[in-house]
């Protein structure tokens, strides 16, 4: 090959892959990971006892009652902890959007202003989300004492976290066109964001939205290890009483929620489309 | 009121030096077209006269205010009273025409009423009305995506119009018409500005076109203003001096006042 179209990315593509490689080798390492012995005779029993624990699943009508009002408990607070997190990610998503910036037009007066702003947003948000959501739940214990409340307010907090920094990195990625020449028009940002960020984001939006959702509905699990009731609390009775029947019954019910809400996306998106 | 450019310069960031010392006064109520090759820097031009790109050098006046001299607010209320017609519209495919023409009055609509015209048109008879004027009435409720490029322009000069501009701008607001529907467009800008008697200043990328309806022509070459004559006073040799680097005048159809030489190379339609 002649030295004229030769592609010039070619040699770094190589050089960053083979980067990546030698990093991830020692990290392996680190986390003595294995992959064998998953598979080795003692292992596989193991796993086979442990897993032939969780069958039958449970279906008895008291503890099928249960499961229901745990189930509406999960969605409750799931649904009320994503709630607030909009609350927080809204605002501090779009104080971060850069492509609604007024002062970046021209560029015009007042530009540091908003760099601080963006670099303040930024740096809450990951503070809210640094913080895992057990951490933020024990020390709502302490203020509203065991149950739900506390569960709400850690979800709403890490989860706001993510989707604000999600919510501005959409809608940064987003064709900024739209909203620019709405903004050079003399448009509000408010305004801006809605008449020309929304129309192309909205979807993306929403699927990323309902995905937290979803994982909230999990995150609850680890929220019944705080006494936030619901699923999480249930499985914890479940897991610590070696009542695998019911367990399963529990994890099947997730898989429902997760299916629901795979649903819910969907037809949002095909709404929006 | 107006607008006047005093030793305009313009380099981007990535240092290409797009304006040099570009004076230009324009009085209230005037129509000037803007001709010039590609890459002359007829769109940096308008956009400095937009106030949404700020000059490295040089004084720049719009319609009474100093945008870059102002404060943030007073430069918001000036940028609602300028109206550009892009060349590719960045409309959002999934927004309804509706909603593209009524976004033309954000800059003076106050934000509840931006929101709540989301939810249930607030105009819908407005933007009706400026859409009929350019034939697309009956697409009021389509889609953006549904429609052809000469169309989507027109959805876009509809805004503008709705906006109702003291400082009409077009940047090439016909390239992806054909020459019937270029002519009635340019002309019903034209009509527009003397109705209401605000300033028009369009780029045009067909020179007959300018010169048939712009009473002043201003040609840009590298940056710089190469001359500012009364459509009338604009000869071929000054085109051609124009259009050295294009090879051919960029033509929509008849060229009237200008007579092809039999050494010009072939008409291209622009």
């Amino acid at each position: 090959m002649s030295a004229a179209v030769r592609d010039p990315a070619a040699l770094p593509r190589l050089g960053w892959t083979l980067l990546a490689l030698v990093l991830l080798w020692p990290l392996l390492r680190l986390t003595d990971f294995r992959p064998a012995a998953l598979f080795e005779a003692g292992n596989l029993q193991a796993m086979g006892h442990f897993l032939g624990g969780f069958l039958p699943p449970e279906t008895s009508p008291e503890f099928l009652a249960m499961l229901a009002k745990a189930m509406v408990e999960t969605l409750a607070m799931a649904t009320a902890g994503i709630a607030l997190s909009m609350v927080l990610a809204v605002p501090l998503g779009l104080l971060m959007t850069r492509s609604l910036s007024i002062s970046r037009l021209g560029p015009g007066r007042g530009g540091w202003v908003g760099q601080i702003l963006r670099g303040l947003a930024r740096g809450v948000l990951a503070v809210l989300r640094g913080v895992p959501e057990l951490v933020w739940a024990l020390l709502f214990v302490r203020v509203f004492g065991l149950g739900a409340a506390a569960g709400v307010l850690a979800l709403g907090i890490t989860y706001g976290g993510m989707l604000g920094k999600v919510y501005g990195e959409i809608l940064e990625s987003t064709d900024a066109r739209p909203a620019r020449i709405l903004l050079e028009a003399g448009s509000g940002r408010l305004a801006a964001l809605c008449y020309g960020l929304l129309p192309n984001a909205a979807q993306e939006l929403v699927s990323y939205t309902v995905y937290r959702w979803e994982c909230a509905v999990r995150a609850s699990v680890v929220m019944g290890f705080v006494g936030a009731g619901g699923l999480g609390q249930l499985m914890d009775q479940s897991m610590k009483m070696l009542n695998g029947g019911e367990a399963a019954s529990i994890l099947a019910t997730f898989l429902v929620l997760v299916l629901a809400a795979d649903g819910l996306s969907g037809l949002l998106r095909r709404r929006l489309a | 009121m107006g607008f006047s450019l005093d030793g305009v310069g313009l380099t981007h960031a990535n240092g290409f030096r797009a304006l040099r010392g570009v004076d230009l006064r324009v009085a209230a109520g005037e129509r000037v077209a803007l001709i010039g090759a590609s890459g002359a820097g007829k769109t940096t031009l308008l956009r400095v006269l937009a106030a949404s790109l700020r000059p490295s050098e040089g004084r720049v006046r719009l319609l009474g205010g100093e945008p870059w001299v102002d404060s943030p607010r007073a430069l918001r209320r000036l940028r609602s009273r300028i109206g550009l017609v892009h060349q590719a519209p960045p409309i959002p495919p999934r927004q309804r025409v509706v909603t593209a023409v009524l976004a033309g009055r954000l800059g003076q609509w106050p934000v509840w009423k931006a929101l709540a015209s989301l939810l249930l048109p607030l105009d819908p008879a407005g933007a009706a009305r400026e859409l009929a004027r350019l034939d697309m009435a009956e697409r009021l409720y389509a889609r953006c995506d549904r429609l052809s490029g000469g169309q989507l322009q027109r959805v876009a000069l509809a805004r503008v119009l709705y906006q109702q501009p003291e400082l009409l701008l077009a940047d090439e607001p016909v390239s992806a018409m054909d020459p019937a529907l270029s002519e009635l467009t340019v002309a019903l800008l034209n009509e527009e500005a003397l109705r209401r008697g605000v300033t028009l200043v369009a780029s045009l990328h067909a020179v007959d076109l300018a010169l048939r309806h712009f009473p002043r022509v201003v040609g840009v070459k590298e940056g710089a203003i190469a001359f500012d004559l009364p459509a009338a006073e604009v000869t071929e040799a000054l085109l051609r001096d124009l259009y050295a680097a294009e090879g051919s005048l960029p033509l929509a159809g008849e060229i009237s006042g200008v007579t092809a030489a039999p050494g010009l190379p072939p008409l291209r339609c622009a």
